[in-house]
């Protein structure tokens, strides 16, 4: 019953939705928009996925579509704090009531529908959970070593100064928001193609803004993101695991660890982030802050 | 071209108009909806809308309006003070949850005795339990700076499994025959939140809310407290020289704001829902995030706010027994309504100019 190999590729699993979610976000908060609509997204991206998975036939297009999908409500954020220069922690609790009405109206038709099966990757894992991971790297390096990932960088950090030096601010955020969307989608399909199997409301249940609290967690790093996302993968399967074995707690004590984990871990770093003068990298400079190139 | 000049001030004009204009673009945006969707888009508005205070069956619906609105109302004026400061409270839902259990938890400890006191005792438990589930986020950002919106967020899962345990667990009905969820209290008098005026749909919750509206306006336009609230919200730098204290208006907002949703998950379990269940939490903890928004974080607003969000709950209802209209179309119209509130919100804050854009 233990063996670690197993555990590892069910953890790997368990986590994949939050990495990719949080990968994408990690993006769009470098950029300097803080994006709250992360659950909304994945739900979207979770139904749409799905939908297409089914109608298809083809998970991997199912995968495609919730990307698109997930890029295509993301829109609606970006257009609300680009343009109309509205509220970020506003537009983005509107984008999650609105996604998570949105899937609930379009999802009905779909419930107790069963997903088409995957064929297996590598180790019997499916390919998404490798590129999830495959990710981690390339993120690492296109932000930190490419010219796009400087570019953005300084966008997030100070966006006055980098539209003075001629930087298009509004467009790399709208492309960091759009890109920071189709990660959640893609996270939230990996829910209903990979995980559940089936389209069930409400399914993505706290998994966005566990991904946002690991963003916080990461310290807005790729690898960051990627430890945040395996400990996170790590209190569901051992979550599960008690479950399984009939632990004589409650098992609603047990589903809450998931939760009570995220709050514990953010307490941790934000103390460590507000006490340590040497915390390395905090918040990007901008973050939340709206740009207004008439000020 | 048009480009957008800043105002000098926020226009008073827009703060008013901007809410009409956002309904009204949310009723045409319905419409397209209901048309793609393949409904009539004017019947579907006009039974969301009308029917529920005008239409055949309005002598039923219209009590109701005060039932839904009660509790958005009454959550709503505690989120808007913690907005104002820029204080974040998302979890209203966890709050309200909290507050309806400990509630309950009076009653059912004191069952079957009779008194006057079991009611009063459960709104001050209710309202102790929401306001301590509010104080753990605000305790986590005041000693480590834990950002309260996540903190308060995830206490919403924590809340639901609570209700959850405690309905299949300590609180569940020893003769409900095995079913999930705790005593009926509408069955229980003494701990009974019944209609105060027979017709109206006002009970207690109502009458709370009505003191809410009433409190936050005194705290916001004569109070110091809500003069420091509002000075946080506009510029903090200012405030903290002016001798705000940070902490304090922190665990104030999300104190206060989560004794009102935890009062709120009172009234509703002592009367409308009458009993802790696994799905207690009903959205209005959300909801009224919209209704502090479309309100205009002012008390008066959210009172017709709450009213509005209160009628699209009510006409949503009907349009599903009508016209079998699917019961997520009013969580996407409330969506739809907070998009374009948000929207038109750039008119208060600037002016649009014709002219090239710099």
């Amino acid at each position: 019953m233990i063996d670690p190999l197993s555990i590892f590729l069910l953890l790997l699993s368990a986590s994949t939705p939050i990495l990719f979610a949080a990968l994408g976000e990690l993006i769009t908060e470098r950029a300097g928009v803080l994006n709250l609509g992360v659950e909304g997204m994945m739900i979207v991206g979770a139904l749409a996925g799905f939908a297409a998975a089914h109608a298809t036939g083809n998970p991997f297009i199912g995968f495609a579509v919730a990307a698109l999908a997930g890029a295509a409500v993301s829109m609606s954020f970006a257009m609300l704090t680009q343009f109309l220069l509205a509220n970020q922690v506003a537009s983005g609790l509107a984008l999650t009531l609105f996604g998570l009405g949105l899937a609930a109206l379009f999802g009905k038709p779909l419930e107790g529908i069963k997903a088409p099966a995957m064929s297996p990757g590598p180790l019997n894992i499916n390919w998404i959970v490798w590129l999830g991971v495959a990710m981690v790297p390339v993120i690492w390096w296109f932000l930190n070593r490419s010219r796009a990932g400087l570019i953005l960088r300084g966008v997030g950090e100070n966006h006055d100064a980098a539209y003075a030096l001629g930087y298009p601010v509004r467009l790399v955020r709208i492309t960091a928001i759009g890109f920071g969307g189709a990660m959640a989608g893609v996270g939230g399909a990996f829910l209903s193609i990979a995980i559940v199997l089936q389209w069930t409301e409400g399914m993505t249940a706290g998994a966005g803004w566990i991904a946002l609290a690991i963003v916080v967690f990461s310290n807005w790093t790729a690898f960051g993101v990627l430890a945040g996302a395996w400990l996170f993968g790590g209190v569901t399967v051992l979550q599960l695991r008690l479950q399984a074995a009939g632990v004589s707690v409650p098992v609603q004590f047990l589903s809450m660890a998931p939760y009570l984990a995220t709050i514990l871990v953010l307490v941790l770093i934000s103390a460590k982030q507000k006490y340590s003068r040497r915390a390395g990298r905090a918040a990007p400079g901008s973050l939340g802050k709206n740009f207004h190139a008439l000020r | 071209m048009m480009r957008l000049v800043p105002r000098d001030e926020i226009s008073a004009g827009w703060q008013i108009a901007t809410p009409l204009l956002a309904v009204l673009a949310t009723m045409i945006a319905g419409g397209i909806l209901f048309t793609v969707m393949g409904y009539d888009p004017v019947a579907a508005i006009r039974t969301i809308f009308w029917d529920p205070l005008f239409g055949s069956a309005a002598s039923y619906s219209r009590p109701q309006l005060l039932v839904k609105a009660a509790p958005l109302i009454l959550i709503a004026s505690g989120l808007a003070m913690g907005f104002r400061a820029g204080i974040w409270n998302i979890g209203a839902e966890g709050q309200y949850i909290i507050g309806g259990i400990t509630g309950a938890a009076v009653a059912l400890v004191a069952y079957p005795a009779e008194g006057m006191w079991i009611f009063p005792a459960m709104v001050l438990a209710g309202a102790l339990g929401g306001w301590a589930w509010g104080m753990v986020p605000a305790m986590l950002r005041n000693w480590f700076g834990a950002s309260e919106i996540l903190v308060s967020l995830m206490l919403v899962y924590v809340a639901q499994k609570v209700a959850a345990w405690m309905a299949f667990g300590p609180m569940k009905n020893p003769e409900g025959f095995g079913f999930p969820g705790s005593r009926n209290l509408q069955q229980y008098p003494a701990a009974s939140n019944p209609e105060l005026i027979a017709g109206t749909g006002a009970h207690w919750g109502v009458v709370a809310a009505a003191a809410a509206v009433l409190v936050t306006w005194f705290l916001i336009s004569r109070h110091i407290r809500g003069f420091h609230i509002r000075a946080a919200g506009l510029a903090p730098r200012a405030a903290r020289f002016a001798g705000v204290r940070p902490e304090t208006l922190v665990a104030f907002c999300l104190g206060l704001s989560g004794a009102c949703a935890g009062m709120a998950g009172l009234f509703e379990v002592s009367g409308p829902a009458g009993q802790i269940t696994d799905s207690f939490g009903s959205g209005y903890g959300f909801t009224a995030i919209i209704v502090a928004f479309l309100g205009r974080l002012h008390p008066v607003g959210i009172l017709l706010a709450g009213l509005l969000l209160a009628l699209t709950y009510i006409g949503g209802e009907l349009a599903q027994l009508t016209l079998q209209l699917p019961a997520a179309t009013v969580q996407v119209f409330q969506g739809m309504l907070l998009f374009f509130l948000l929207g038109f919100d750039l008119l208060t804050r600037f002016r649009l100019q014709r002219g090239i854009a710099a």
